[in-house]
């Protein structure tokens, strides 16, 4: 098994006739790749995108005041709706958890339709019809949505932990709490770091969501550039700039949700319990 | 209540409108996520970059800047299509994404064995990949690939913000019209929740028959 080529169940390790074709294959492909990247910008190019006047305008300080302060009110939300979403996240999953049914029930119906309920009708719903100022309207859905999932994700996370764990500590004659503070939790947050860190890049990617409701984030301010005549409307401009701090950020995020899982794996401390992927949970509404 | 039945053929559209863009995209998303998925575990590395880049880019951009761009940005390349069809193209590249990553991990479920088995016996590429690989790949994405479509039915609610006929549209004509906003916005809720919890109960169903517990 060489650098590149990993062992599949799709086909075996190549020979040297198989490892000729593929490379001709894969100088082919990059041609066509190569030549459709070319393409795209010779239409960039064509329609005037890199004209001067197109790009002076993130020359001016006001503008990029603008465009820092839209990024500023992005990462705001973000903050505000993590800390929320952890929060009720938290307050769910022990609801759910709960041995009183009727605690359980609310719980469970509160998850289930946070979940299937788009995040932005209810954030229109919070903007439009409770008549709230846009960040609390944004950062309320973005809370409720986000927070329910996370809750699901606690709730995988402490049943994932081996059954023997919990028995253990009621053996040793620790009470339901000090079960769950000192011997559960702990175990079942490490596992489910990962998926908690990729649910918190969906809550970034959502704030941009906030443009449709008129507040002033990131993306609003490009909005404000792009649509200025004295600039020519410089709108693929505008999205040149913005795509690759938006795209850079959540990256970023994603990546810290690898290398996060990659450490926990490494870790002594989750010997017990499967360390979830760097990816959102995925379970169908409804299901256990 | 009247709201309902007073504006039931508004809401039919807006129902009807929600449904279509999500049976598009979810069409162009499966197809195009297929593509993808079989670009990243192709032995050619070209490929593979291809499918990589494609994945963590659209992983990562926020739907509504990738809504911002198609609508607003292609129109400036002389690309001027119908908004249902920019809508259905953001959609379902954007899914694609996911649904790629679903297919590949559940192509990574099946043990190398069983494809060194289906060869041993003499199995073509083909044959092998038809008869033993894919189908237990199918078994264990089920879940995966319908929570993901559930996630596109609602993001389709964006599309209505870029001034596409759907549900969550319906909104703003009902309270120029002067109806209670509180009962607006619970009917459309309950149109969302029907498509939700119906992709749901489909994949819930095709679980019970096809999936495996591991």
């Amino acid at each position: 098994m060489s650098g590149t080529e990993r062992a599949s169940a799709l086909y075996d390790i190549p020979g040297p006739q198989a490892r000729r074709r593929h490379l001709l294959y894969g100088l082919a492909s990059t041609v066509v790749i190569l030549g459709l990247a070319a393409w795209i910008l010779y239409l960039l190019f064509d329609t005037g995108q890199f004209t001067a006047v197109k790009w002076r305008p993130f020359l001016y300080e006001g503008i990029q005041e603008l465009l820092l302060e839209g990024l500023g009110n992005t990462l705001k939300a973000f903050a505000l709706a993590a800390v929320l979403s952890l929060a009720l996240g938290a307050v769910l999953a022990t609801g759910r958890l709960s041995e009183h049914r009727p605690v359980r029930w609310i719980a469970t119906l509160l998850v289930e339709f946070f979940r299937a309920m788009p995040v932005l009708v209810m954030i229109f719903f919070i903007f439009v019809a409770l008549k709230v100022h846009p960040l609390p309207a944004l950062v309320a859905g973005l809370t409720l949505y986000n927070g329910s999932v996370l809750a699901e994700v606690f709730r995988t996370g402490v049943h994932a932990v081996p059954r023997g764990q919990g028995e253990a500590a009621y053996a040793l004659g620790m009470r339901k709490t000090q079960v769950m503070t000192w011997v559960l939790v702990p175990q079942a947050v490490r596992a489910m770091l990962p998926a908690i860190i990729s649910q918190l890049v969906v809550a970034l990617k959502d704030t941009s969501l906030g443009y449709l409701i008129t507040y002033e984030e990131f993306l609003h301010a490009g909005k404000l550039i792009a649509s200025n005549l004295d600039y020519d409307l410089p709108f693929i401009p505008v999205v040149l700039v913005i795509s690759p701090i938006y795209i850079g950020m959540c990256m970023l995020l994603s990546w810290c949700a690898t290398w996060v899982a990659r450490r926990e794996r490494r870790d002594p401390r989750t010997k017990g319990v499967d360390v979830a992927p760097a990816a959102p949970v995925t379970t169908l509404p409804g299901r256990e | 209540m009247d709201v309902l039945t007073e504006n039931f053929s508004l809401y039919g559209e807006g129902f009807l409108g929600t449904l279509e863009l999500t049976l598009y995209a979810s069409a162009l998303a499966l197809v195009l996520g297929f593509v993808m998925a079989a670009f990243r575990v192709a032995p050619v590395g070209s490929f593979r970059v291809f499918g990589t880049v494609w994945v963590t880019i659209l992983r990562n951009t926020p739907l509504t800047l990738l809504f911002f761009a198609v609508m607003l940005g292609l129109p400036r390349f002389g690309l001027v299509l119908p908004f249902e069809l920019f809508a259905v193209l953001a959609l379902g590249c954007y899914t694609s994404a996911f649904i790629c990553e679903a297919l590949r991990s559940g192509i990574n479920t099946v043990p190398v064995g069983q494809g060194e088995a289906a060869r041993s016996l003499g199995m073509s590429f083909t044959q092998s990949l038809g008869a033993v690989v894919l189908p237990q790949a199918f078994r264990s994405v089920i879940p995966p690939i319908g929570s993901t479509l559930i996630a596109l039915a609602k993001n389709s609610a964006i599309a209505g913000a870029f001034s596409v006929t759907e549900l969550l549209g319906t909104y703003k004509t009902l309270s120029e019209l002067g109806y209670n906003i509180i009962w607006t916005f619970v009917w459309i809720a309950v149109g969302y929740l029907i498509i939700t919890l119906s992709i749901s109960a489909v994949f819930n169903v095709m679980e019970k028959r096809w999936g495996v517990a591991r």
